[in-house]
């Protein structure tokens, strides 16, 4: 039975009717027409549907959109300030040409914000742990690796 | 010249011709062409056209893999009519517009398309000075062509192309030789651009076919059988007929669709699980092995007989495995299909479509002319996947249930299952030193299934096509050329004797990256370190001793510079090696640093050192080749395509993890410019040799070698 639900998504209140089970993914992509989560694997393993949870990179893909009806829900589009400006890491990642299919980036992306949040500075074993659930097959990760040090001197500058 | 509707295009629309490029139904041999672009008459405008806002298109044949094909095609453009880059649109693949360039495959997109773009380019910018030179009776030599413009040396004269050409595009057929820009003069070739593509993904702007939405859009699962030739015995529907979706069933080829997708996703679970279907043949689990392999296979190919091959007790010989491995892409496969008035559209990921085009006219009985296939990228595919199955599931779909779009999304499972994998592997290698220290006999024995099963018109290479038509499902041989590939080594060794033995193995297969190059690479390069040993011999400068080839010499010495200094501790090992792909592409030498604790290996850097040629892109070139260092390394480490008696139970990232971030190399890759040579394929070059440089590295740090893969399942320190 489908359900009305509100959702906080990128700072601006939706109201969508789903069955209250369906992964928060397939609500963002189809209702919401967001193109940054992707679908990976909808098993949590990939990290292509990674979305902000009140600030935390976390999977979309399984947990029910009932569940997070609470949460501020930031996805990549909602890392662009409202002027249009970059984030950091998104700029980083143009400078640095860190992608090669970019199918991963949103959950590099994702991921890598969250990690700059919590750490301005981080070292490799930093970002292999905060960026671990996240898998690129076509093998950018140096350049990743760069994108998030490039970023995190931006930011200190 | 008089404008008429055909060639008088706006920047909105327009019509062009596909014609092809590769001789009739030879796609599966179009890995294994080489040439420098243009092969048959083509018209200019068939290749690019002047749009009224200054700007121009450029069509490819070719899609975008990732690769970064767009970026490079557009400066090669941009370089001949003198234009910023920023005003060359690149369009991909697409039946009926686009030239037919067959499949973008074997490392051939700069090497065969940029090359076309910039012969017609080329042509397109003499023309434009030869008709404005008539039409406003200025001498030719006066004129040049800046940022869309026409415009004589004295200032005095200014036109855009639109103008001069009235509107009318180039018609022209682009001739066999023409002069191309003068090398010197380059601004754009041969410098780091940067693809405006990754813009748009940091920004997460549609821009992959799973992105693409469309009115009244349904969205579509397809039901897995058990197995490859598993045969529908019972269709309990029930539980997933409660649900909102329309459930097609065509013969035992089972699809959902709804207008929620989680509908259709969970209809796809319930029918999995409720129906029932018998198995004909077991897969060979217990008894799956190299000697397996090798007494499966029935044909044998002879690739080199050289000289005479004379072992006298003095040889050395080693054996190698190499496990099915995946392609394994982070998005899985999709299509979007829409049946009305007997038109088929599609919109795919696929490699070729032209050739898929052809393969689904014979799967729905449709004439050619009456479906249209547009390119869209998706994830990164790395040879052929799943793109061509997912087309042809959907359009089936669209067939059964005309009228709306459907998206069809492959799950997880399903790419994991059923993709086309990369065969599995058998290497045999015996040899032996002459008197002067140098490789006097070399035998390699290779046992491989086919590497390319690309549908190619035949329809039977496309997976629910023996569902759907209630037929067994049979594979045909395909290119078993690939199998080969790279097998005879690039080092001067007076007698050699390579055989290819051809096997039919349990598990589908077809082109995966560098196809069996890999394979026979790895054994290659690191039987060339055993033979150093043997020798007593610098394992670098041994190589160097067998390569004739200067610009072979400078990889492997560019890399050996690199990794001057590299300090190593105990548990560390540092390995080398190079290869030319196909003996005719890249030059590449790789080495690799790994470190061996508690039985198991990681790979900690990389360095490499490729010359492709004249360089498009350095950036470009690097990225490709940084990625292929580290998805070797993840193959090579640690991947290997698992399987039950019914069938492949790799189903996720658990049973079938790649590398991730703690498990990386950092990588280093330098490129050798040389402008003055043609541009060579690059995309494959890093696969064979990374590997080979991690086994010798496993062997540097440890006394001991491990040649079946993959090495952590096999390495006992």
């Amino acid at each position: 039975m489908k359900e009305d639900i509100s959702l906080k998504v990128n700072g601006k209140e939706y109201h969508v009717q789903v069955e209250p089970d369906t992964p928060l993914l397939y609500v963002l992509r189809n209702q919401l027409e967001l193109n940054g989560p992707k679908y990976g694997c909808g098993l949590e393993q990939c990290g292509a549907c990674m979305v902000l949870m009140d600030g935390k990179a976390d999977p979309s893909c399984k947990i029910p959109v009932s569940e997070v009806v609470n949460k501020e829900i930031t996805t990549l589009e909602g890392l662009i300030s409202e002027n249009g400006e970059l984030h950091p890491l998104q700029e980083a990642f143009v400078e640095e040409q860190a992608a090669q299919c970019g199918f991963c980036l949103n959950g590099m992306l994702i991921s890598g914000a969250w990690l700059l949040q919590e750490n301005s500075n981080p070292n490799r074993e930093a970002i292999n742990e905060k960026l671990k659930r996240v898998l690129c097959r076509c093998g950018t990760h140096t350049r990743i690796i760069k994108a998030i040090k490039t970023a995190a001197k931006s930011k200190q500058l | 010249m008089k404008t008429t509707r055909r060639n008088f295009i706006k920047n909105t629309s327009y019509v062009a011709i596909g014609f092809s490029l590769v001789p009739n139904l030879a796609w599966i041999s179009v890995n294994e062409q080489s040439s420098q672009g243009v092969t048959q008459q083509s018209r200019i405008t068939d290749w690019l056209q002047i749009l009224d806002d200054g700007r121009v298109r450029v069509f490819s044949g070719k899609m975008e893999l990732g690769q970064g094909i767009r970026i490079a095609i557009a400066q090669v453009a941009a370089e001949e009519l003198n234009m910023n880059v920023d005003f060359i649109e690149v369009k991909l693949a697409e039946t009926s517009t686009t030239p037919n360039e067959g499949y973008t495959a074997g490392s051939q997109s700069v090497a065969r398309s940029a090359m076309s773009v910039r012969k017609a380019a080329a042509a397109a910018a003499a023309i434009l000075i030869a008709r404005t030179a008539e039409k406003y009776e200025i001498k030719a030599e006066n004129l040049y062509l800046k940022d869309g413009m026409v415009l004589s040396k004295d200032g005095d004269f200014r036109a855009s192309f639109f103008n001069i050409l009235d509107g009318v595009q180039i018609e022209e057929v682009v001739p066999e030789n023409i002069q191309t820009k003068s090398k010197e003069d380059y601004e754009v070739v041969g410098t780091p651009v940067a693809r405006k593509d990754i813009g748009e993904m940091v920004r997460g702007l549609p821009m992959y076919v799973q992105d693409l939405r469309f009115p009244g859009m349904l969205y579509a699962r397809v039901v897995r059988a058990a197995a490859y030739d598993a045969k529908l015995t019972e269709f309990n529907k029930e539980n997933a007929e409660k649900l909102d979706v329309k459930i097609i069933k065509v013969k035992d080829f089972i699809g959902v669709i709804s207008e929620d997708e989680y509908q259709a996703e969970k209809a796809k679970i319930f029918l999995e699980r409720d129906c029932k279907w018998d198995t004909e043949t077991e897969l060979p689990v217990e008894e799956f092995s190299a000697e397996y392999l090798k007494n499966l296979s029935k044909e044998t190919e002879n690739v080199v007989n050289k000289g005479n091959v004379a072992f006298k007790n003095n040889s050395i010989s080693a054996k190698y495995f190499k496990p099915y491995v995946m392609h394994a892409a982070v998005g899985p496969s999709c299509a979007i299909a829409i049946f009305k008035e007997e038109k088929l559209e599609i919109w795919s990921h696929t490699q070729g479509v032209y050739p898929l085009r052809k393969t689904l006219a014979d799967l729905l009985n449709l004439n050619e002319e009456n479906i249209k296939i547009t390119g869209v990228p998706g994830s990164g595919c790395y040879g052929h996947n799943a793109a061509d199955d997912v087309a042809a599931e959907a359009a089936i779909l669209a067939v059964e249930n005309p009228e709306k779009y459907i998206k069809l999304q492959w799950t997880r499972a399903d790419e994991h299952a059923w993709e086309p994998y990369g065969s599995a592997m058998v290497m045999e290698m015996e040899g032996s030193l002459g008197t002067n220290g140098k490789i006097e006999n070399w035998k390699y024995n290779v046992w491989s299934d086919t590497h390319s099963t690309r549908p190619g018109g035949d329809k039977q290479n496309l997976l629910p096509s023996s569902f759907y038509n209630g037929t067994t499902a049979k594979r045909p041989k395909g290119y078993f050329g690939g199998a080969y590939r790279n097998s005879e080594p690039y080092y001067k060794i007076p007698n050699q004797k390579i055989d290819a033995h051809y096997f039919k193995g349990p598990l589908r297969v077809s082109a995966l990256r560098s196809l069996g190059a890999y394979s026979n690479i790895l054994a290659i390069e690191n039987f060339m370190d055993r033979l150093a040993d043997k020798a007593g011999e610098d394992p670098v400068a041994f190589r160097l001793k067998h390569l004739e080839d200067q610009r072979a010499k400078d990889v492997l010495k560019k890399v050996k510079e690199m990794t001057l200094g590299v300090e190593l501790l105990e548990s560390e090992g540092l390995g080398f090696a190079f290869s030319r792909y196909k003996n005719s592409a890249s030059y590449f030498a790789v080495a690799a640093k790994v470190s061996v604790e508690n039985a198991k290996v990681s790979v900690k850097e990389m360095w490499g050192a490729i010359d492709s040629g004249e360089i498009i892109n350095p950036d470009g070139l690097k990225n490709q080749t940084e990625g292929g260092m580290i998805q070797s390394a993840s193959w090579t480490l640690q991947e290997a395509v698992k399987f039950d008696q019914t069938h492949v139970s790799s189903t996720n990232w658990e049973s079938y993890p790649i590398f991730r971030f703690a498990d990386i190399p950092f990588v280093h890759v330098e490129v050798i410019d040389r402008p003055d040579e043609d541009a060579l394929g690059a995309g494959e070059a890093a696969q064979g040799p990374s590997a080979a440089a991690i086994l010798n590295a496993v062997y540097r740090a440890t006394g001991k070698q491990v040649a079946f893969l993959p090495v952590n399942k096999n390495v006992s320190v």
